[in-house]
């Protein structure tokens, strides 16, 4: 299992080496150039010199070499330093710096990162506390009518694409019943009940949208790996030696079901920060997602090559971690 | 003592696929929903006087009648005729997609599981595939090869490729593994070795032995596929990044219907309802195929 965890680790990082460089070499490419939107009197070699301020005068290599410098060694220490208050953590030096803001990357990360995480992460937490019940109710009494109603919910909330549902319940509960904001007001400080019913009421669509989302995924496998397991003999020998059926479905069932699932859950944990860039979009939610199309849309070549390399860590991460929970979870498999 | 045999006439097997795929009632709803939507979007603009991209100024923003079913847009456009041009538009961005996509999984899942030198080389790549972060790259893929490909094919059919080969780039890889791992339990089979016994070459092993075997899991990962495929694209045009903004697609009149969500709400969301409705319909032929495939289910 050590080894294992070890030659996955290892392998990582070329993997995540060679998906940087990919996305590297893709923006170099780009047309895009991130002076397009200064003034047209500044004179060429003024142009000449900001662009090399911008640090865009070296060859490519050179500057994937630094860029790689700065994203593994100095902006990991400022963000510890950040969060643990230790100063002498930090790297002195230059920081990877967004063209947009002329401010360190990590540090705008830092500041809408809390956005992401309370709407999206609240929305997967629910997400989960719905599908998990309903997929072993579904899967108990398989053909029931609340089978067939679950069943077509997920298939339902599984095929809407949030940029319908989002304008949908806009028209609904902001338009027609006027309950909820159509804006998500980013800069609500909650210092009081009032504002932080205003809080609730705005992140109310957002985070149903991608709990729907969610729970329609996470309930279609808790409901077919229920099923898988209903059937075999060990749930027949456990109601034989009289086990009720509580014990039988809610703990023998239950706790082989959940394998998968947890493996499925664990995989999708990434998407809690990625996933989410359309529901972004359409809230106006100013996140991570937000944050990675308007530097897109502005050429901000650092950014978007930061924000791309910390998803693929997180989703690499998480491959490892969902290959490792469902080693420890299910005796029967041994990688070594 | 004579077991009741009940004689029954030697017929294909996609007779018996057929029948258990007709008594999955969502997939046969969805099939004919489908179809439905195929015809409105490919015969109705023979037949609808309108055209999409018709502007009559003074018949702006109009409600339902009978002259404009679905009304007309800020510009009078005629939003019955968008709508079957969007959904043109996008469901030939779904199937291309899903067959490049299916072609592109395919080949690399018959090839990694048929001949293992290559195995482990193309495992790994596809698991660095699975690793990319797909929608920022959509994003970055489509703002890159917008001009140049515009410039060689025209913007319409230039955007159309760049589209259709981002959605398969980035989607081949599930079907790629399952294909691999049915491929790799038929290779053991006796039939197969059989058939190198009489040495028969690799290639036309694939095609008459091989391909044939792995079929239902490519046409169940081919359905859903379509789905993820029109998901896509509508998602690209949400953002802007998709076609042009004169050129309709039901992502962008989603988009585009957004900005009056407040005084003429139908406009998103009849083209978010169609949508829906095709990736809901699809899905449901999925799972009709799925079950109507498995030999252990069928019959039963």
């Amino acid at each position: 299992m050590f080894t294992f965890t070890m030659r996955r680790l290892l392998l990582a990082i070329p993997t995540l080496l060679f998906i940087a460089l990919v996305i590297f070499l893709l923006l170099e490419l780009s047309p895009g150039d991130p002076m397009a939107d200064m003034p047209l009197t500044i004179p060429p070699e003024v142009r000449q010199q900001m662009r090399l301020a911008l640090g865009l005068g070296e060859a490519w290599y050179v500057r994937f070499y630094s860029w790689l410098y700065l994203f593994s060694v100095v902006e990991p220490s400022h963000v510890m330093a950040n969060m643990t208050g230790l100063e002498w953590l930090r790297v002195e030096g230059p920081r990877i710096i967004s063209f947009q803001t002329r401010s360190p990357v990590a540090d705008i990360v830092a500041q809408r990162l809390p956005q992401t995480l309370w709407v999206v992460g609240l929305s997967y937490i629910f997400g989960i506390l719905l599908a998990v019940p309903i997929g072993i109710y579904s899967a108990y009494r398989q053909y029931s009518w609340f089978d067939q109603a679950g069943t077509f919910v997920s298939m339902v909330g599984f095929s809407l694409p949030t940029f319908f549902t989002g304008p949908l319940l806009m028209l609904i509960f902001s338009i027609w019943l006027g309950w909820f904001p159509i804006i998500y007001d980013t800069t609500l400080v909650v210092d009081s009940f009032y504002d932080f019913g205003l809080q609730l009421r705005q992140m109310a669509m957002p985070v149903f949208v991608l709990t729907l989302y969610n729970a329609a995924q996470i309930t279609r496998f808790m409901r077919a790996s229920m099923l898988d397991n209903m059937t075999q003999d060990y749930v027949r020998t456990a109601r034989a030696k009289g086990m009720t059926e509580k014990v039988v479905v809610l703990v023998h069932v239950l706790r082989n079901s959940l394998i998968p699932v947890v493996t499925v859950i664990a995989l999708g944990i990434p998407t809690v920060f990625t996933g989410a860039i359309i529901t972004e979009q359409v809230f106006r939610v100013n996140g991570l997602g937000a944050l990675l199309i308007t530097a897109i849309y502005a050429s901000d070549i650092p950014m978007v090559l930061t924000l791309s390399v910390v998803f693929a860590i997180l989703i690499v991460l998480f491959n490892l971690i969902a290959d490792i929970l469902y080693a420890v979870l299910d005796p029967r498999i041994r990688y070594d | 003592m004579t077991d009741a045999v009940v004689f029954r006439a030697p017929r294909n097997q996609w007779w018996d696929v057929w029948d258990q795929f007709k008594t999955h009632r969502g997939a046969l709803i969805g099939m004919l929903v489908f179809f439905g939507i195929i015809l409105f979007c490919f015969v109705g603009p023979w037949i609808w006087p309108y055209s999409a991209t018709h502007i009559d100024i003074r018949a702006r923003n109009q409600g339902f009648s009978w002259a404009h079913p679905m009304g007309t847009d800020q510009l009078g456009r005629d939003m019955f005729a968008r709508m079957m041009k969007g959904g043109q538009v996008s469901l030939a961005v779904g199937v291309v997609g899903m067959l490049l996509s299916i072609f592109l999984g395919a080949l690399i899942g018959v090839v990694a599981g048929y001949f293992r030198r290559v195995d482990g080389i193309l495992m790994r790549m596809t698991d660095l595939f699975l690793a990319l972060p797909l929608l920022p790259l959509l994003l970055v893929m489509s703002m890159l090869f917008r001009q140049p490909l515009s410039n060689a094919f025209g913007v319409e059919m230039g955007m159309f490729l760049m589209i259709v080969t981002a959605i398969a780039i980035t989607s081949w890889m599930r079907t790629a593994r399952v294909v691999r791992g049915d491929v790799l339990a038929l290779k053991e089979r006796e039939y197969v070795l059989a058939a190198r016994s009489i040495g028969t070459p690799p290639g036309r092993l694939i095609l008459r032995h091989i391909l044939p075997n792995v079929l239902s899991p490519v046409m169940v990962s081919a359905t859903l596929t379509i789905a993820t495929a029109i998901i896509t694209e509508s998602a690209l045009s949400f953002l802007g990044m998709g076609f042009p903004p004169d050129f309709p697609t039901w992502g962008r009149l989603v988009a585009d219907g957004v900005d009056y969500l407040q005084d003429y709400p139908s406009r998103s969301m009849m083209p978010g309802v169609f949508i829906s409705m095709v990736v809901l319909s699809v899905n449901y032929i999925g799972d009709g195929l799925r079950d109507a495939l498995d030999p252990r289910i069928r019959g039963r």
